[in-house]
């Protein structure tokens, strides 16, 4: 049976020799033919000689989730050989590098084998070592596009956009391309039962990751101090910051930066900065991981109370403690949504792919300042580090930042009575003053011990209680300002309803049109921020069990619902992935079925 | 609890440049213990400020916390202040420091906040030469924990609770020197005559300027064997100069012995003007300053006045290329680069 655009091919190498961009190369190819495709790396944390994976999924479909069941497996590591030729499907290929015989113990019977001499065409071929290397990744992607009809000249263009500038490595590329590629041609049969046909399937889409998404948010959102400490999964997020801002915030006339951007010592700094930043007035954020969180939780809880602006990205990885630095989960809802001692909570928004990593983010430093809190933005490795299709990144010109109240000199002195936490609009949100506004007028201090509403120290027991009302007050209206949840039901169809949020999106989504295919429609809800709006509760009052699908352990946002909704707990089962790969279909659609079927006791 | 002071001053009070009395630049009542060091240091920075001419609110005070932390309260009432998490006031200073580049920042910590919870936050600030006056009011005792030996605690110094520092002490100008500090001048909480030309120094000098000013705590360190009381601290303390702070426009008058006397201009056209008490050392000298600080151990003194100072200073928002308008002032024009811009940038991602 022939299958056209709907197929999976692993790659499997050693890091650190290249492998990344030739990879990379094919899935942009895919792209470039209008074919929905999604990419996953799959790498070790370290900089040379462990194996590292890239799984590219086509789907003709739309479906950019991860699929389970490998069609192709390209491998040139000889370290993880046995168990790549173990992950190949019944029928599947396995192509290697047949410089070196593949030992017989090796052999599967029910897949095909595929061996490309692809180290010894290189040696014969090219003399640098470090291009022999390069090549040999170049030579097996022109054998996949013989096997796999990639066009040629797709891949060719994608060379000249690359070696922009050093055009004299557009031949050689080219040149192990065809090597590859004729290699293939006179030894099997091509094009395999499973290939690629061009179609027009991606429209106006862009292949891009949320790290980048996320730091180009930034910009747009208008941050100007960015204080943060390396950490993967978000490193990336930073730099995508630092070179768009370069580009685009460089005053022309004076040579001189509107940004400003610190590599602090460690992350309890970085969010220090941003805090000192944000109470001054500008708009400022950092971005890390798990681990940067715990660090940064005292100095939250100090910006939740004494209420100052700051935003967050959280590109979570797998936890605890160091975990799986380079493996995705939604681990840090809990640790985030309650970051700090004390009676905290902190407004979350979860972007489900780039498109929102750059919209969030940008809003984020709105939501921050109109209600002087943090902002976490809570990404994950997966939408943070994979390059994925997603819709044009948008901006409306006619969109004016929200500085949120902010009082100048003028307004001070028409206002008598001024106090920085006075509840003056009944929103739970007070007026600010930045320092330096008046000679005489808005001077105040800010403190994270105990104050009254004018910022003055307090231990008197009613005034503590009026404060941290207020704060949920606030929180309240924070509820109606952040994004809603999106809803998948025309009209209540469903006795069970699927709940999920952020990078399982995808892998929901299609498991959603599988179980609607199959006569089993089911009504679904993602959740977009927290607090959680009110058609959340509303949504799961409206069915009678629901699946909350998460990537943890311990079904954190089960409980967050359960805390705040004061939901039963026996209506929300959990349907949990925690190790550290993306969510498939495949994988919600077993443990629905499982559940369906388990006897009730 | 905070303490309002009366407003009223006396009709007739000098005013300064601006119209401002010296009440003006006062804060609240202390709550510190009576003849507590950290006081005469508030009383200090509100001289120092007052005659400076600076606009109180173009001051931001912040500090860490801890009995000296507290002290912002009680200056500069008409300042914003902010009093953030144990240690870590280098890094809200930093931040607040490159969101408005234009204001005075006055950062206020304490011996258990800068050598110990904070010392990570301290040396870094340092090493980026933020621009901020920093002051450790250092009483080598952990005050409002009751009594507990800080890290600047003198090894073989005796606090109140009778046991001798069995540690080495921490000396934070040595450090300051070591992590490339522009500006570190040592004093004591005793002597204002040097406190408040040194203040004013430190405000006008364009980077870190550390000021570690011994300030005894009265209630857990102030008795007989500790290194850091009064008695101690009047006794040997060796004061490398006399400094006399000489504001902008004003001219130095009095004639000086050339050989002895110092003339430092700084970035903005102030001089301090330091009497040598020691011929060995030169205040642009990193090496020489070090031996002095080493040499003083040994005598047992506390070596006080402007220790270094580097007149070519650059300030971190200059290290950093960023822009002289102050970043919390720019707007969408400034900040966003626009629609067009965007959709050439989805253009290279397709």
């Amino acid at each position: 049976m022939s299958r056209i655009n709907d197929f999976v091919v692993r790659f499997a190498n050693v890091n650190g020799t290249g492998s990344a961009s030739a990879n990379f190369l094919f899935a942009k190819a895919v792209f470039r033919m209008g074919i929905p495709v999604s990419a996953k790396n799959i790498f070790p944390s370290n900089i040379q000689g462990l194996p590292t994976w890239y799984e590219v999924r086509v789907s003709e479909k739309g479906y950019l989730a991860r699929k389970e069941g490998i069609d192709m497996m390209v491998s040139v590591n000889p370290q993880s050989f046995k168990q790549d030729i173990a992950s190949v499907k019944t029928g599947g290929y396995f192509m290697y590098d047949c410089t070196k015989p593949l030992h017989d113990h090796f052999l599967r019977d029910d897949i095909h084998f595929i061996g490309i001499p692809m180290m010894e065409i290189s040696n014969r071929e090219f003399s640098d070592p470090r291009q022999r290397q390069l090549f040999k990744n170049i030579i097996y992607v022109g054998a996949l596009a013989a096997f796999l009809n990639i066009e040629l000249n797709v891949i060719e263009q994608l060379f000249h956009e690359q070696f922009k500038g050093k055009e004299k490595l557009i031949t050689p590329n080219v040149k192990a391309l065809n090597l590859g590629f004729e290699y293939a041609k006179a030894h099997f049969d091509c094009p395999l039962e499973f290939r690629l046909e061009r179609r027009d399937l991606v429209g106006d889409a862009i292949m891009i990751d949320g790290n980048t998404a996320a730091g180009l948010g930034a910009v747009y959102g208008g941050a100007t101090v960015v204080a943060w400490y390396p950490i993967t999964p978000s490193t990336s997020l930073v730099s995508a910051f630092e070179s768009y801002a370069k580009k685009l915030r460089v005053d022309k006339e004076t040579g001189k930066n509107n940004f400003s951007i610190v590599q602090a010592e460690d992350e309890l700094a970085a969010i220090g900065m941003v805090i000192g930043a944000g109470w001054n007035g500008a708009r400022s954020f950092t971005a890390t991981s798990g681990p940067g969180v715990s660090l940064m939780s005292e100095f939250l809880g100090l910006a939740y109370y004494a209420e100052i602006p700051a935003v967050l990205v959280n590109v979570q990885r797998a936890g605890p403690s160091t975990g799986m630095p380079t493996r995705t989960q939604q681990a840090d809802l809990i640790s985030c949504a309650y970051a700090s001692h004390g009676d905290t909570k902190h407004v979350l928004l979860i972007p489900a792919d780039p498109a929102e990593c750059f919209e969030m983010t940008a809003d984020a430093f709105d939501y921050a300042e109109v209600l002087q809190t943090p902002i976490i933005v809570m990404s994950d490795l997966d939408i943070g580090m994979n390059d994925h299709i997603t819709a044009p990144l948008h901006w409306d010109d006619n969109k004016k930042y929200n500085r949120g109240k902010v009082l100048n000199a003028d307004q001070l002195e028409s206002l008598p009575n001024w106090g920085r936490y006075r509840d003056v609009d009944d929103d739970g949100i007070p007026y600010r003053t930045y320092p330096g506004t008046h000679p005489l007028l808005g001077s105040y201090f800010t403190r994270g011990s105990s104050h009254d509403e004018d910022a003055k120290y307090s231990e008197d027991a009613a005034t503590y209680v009026r404060i941290v009302d207020r704060l949920i007050k606030k929180f309240n209206t924070a509820r109606q300002i952040i994004p809603r949840p999106q809803l998948y039901q025309k009209q209540q169809q469903s006795k069970i309803g699927m709940l999920f949020f952020g990078s399982t999106m995808h892998a929901a989504e299609e498991a959603l049109d599988i179980l609607r295919d199959n006569g089993t429609p089911v009504d679904a809800i993602r959740l977009k921020a927290f607090p959680f709006h009110e058609d959340v509760k509303s949504f799961i009052d409206g069915h009678e069990k629901l699946f909350v699908i998460e990537q943890n352990r311990d079904a954190q946002m089960r409980t967050l619902l359960i805390n705040e909704l004061e939901i039963n707990p026996s209506k929300l089962i959990k349907l949990l992935n925690y190790d550290g790969t993306p969510m498939t279909a495949d994988y919600i659609l077993k443990h629905i079925h499982e559940y369906s079927f388990q006897p009730t006791n | 609890m905070t303490f309002l002071k009366p407003k009223f001053g006396h009709p007739r009070l000098p005013k300064n440049e601006h119209g401002y009395t010296v009440k003006d630049y006062e804060g609240a009542i202390s709550t510190l213990c009576a003849g507590c060091g950290h006081d005469s240091i508030s009383a200090a920075i509100v001289e120092a400020c007052f005659d400076l001419n600076i606009e109180p609110h173009r001051v931001a005070k912040l500090s860490g916390i801890g009995c000296s932390s507290k002290t912002p309260t009680y200056f500069l009432s008409n300042s914003h202040g902010f009093n953030s998490v144990h240690g870590r006031m280098p890094s809200v200073a930093t931040g607040a420091n490159l969101a408005n580049r234009n204001l005075i920042y006055i950062g206020v910590s304490g011996d258990g906040d800068s050598a110990s919870i904070g010392m990570g936050q301290y040396v870094h600030a340092i090493r980026r030469n933020l621009n901020i006056t920093y002051i450790v009011m250092n009483n080598g005792v952990y005050g409002l924990t009751k009594g507990q030996d800080s890290a600047t605690a003198d090894c073989g110094s005796v606090a109140k609770h009778g046991v001798p520092t069995a540690f080495q002490a921490i000396d934070m100008c040595g450090l300051a020197i070591e992590l490339g500090a522009t500006f570190v001048g040592q004093s004591f909480s005793g002597d204002k005559k040097q406190m408040i030309p040194l203040i004013k120094a430190a405000i006008s000098h364009p980077g870190f300027a550390l000021l570690n000013i011994i300030s005894p705590c009265v209630t857990f360190n102030n008795n007989a064997g500790s290194t850091k009381s009064y008695d101690y601290a009047r006794e040997h303390n060796a004061a490398l100069s006399k400094i006399d702070f000489v504001p902008v426009g004003k001219e130095i008058t009095t004639d000086y012995d050339h050989t002895k006397v110092n003339v430092v201009e700084l970035h903005d056209g102030s001089k301090i003007k330091l009497n040598k008490l020691s011929p060995e050392w030169n205040p642009h000298d990193r090496l020489s300053i070090v031996t002095a600080l080493h040499e003083a151990r040994q005598r047992q003194e506390i070596l006080t006045g402007l220790l270094y100072i580097d007149e070519q200073s650059v300030e971190l928002n200059d290290l950093i290329n960023s822009t002289t308008v102050p970043l919390n002032q720019l707007t969408e024009q400034d900040l966003c680069p626009g629609s067009a811009v965007l959709e050439q940038i989805n253009a290279g991602y397709r």
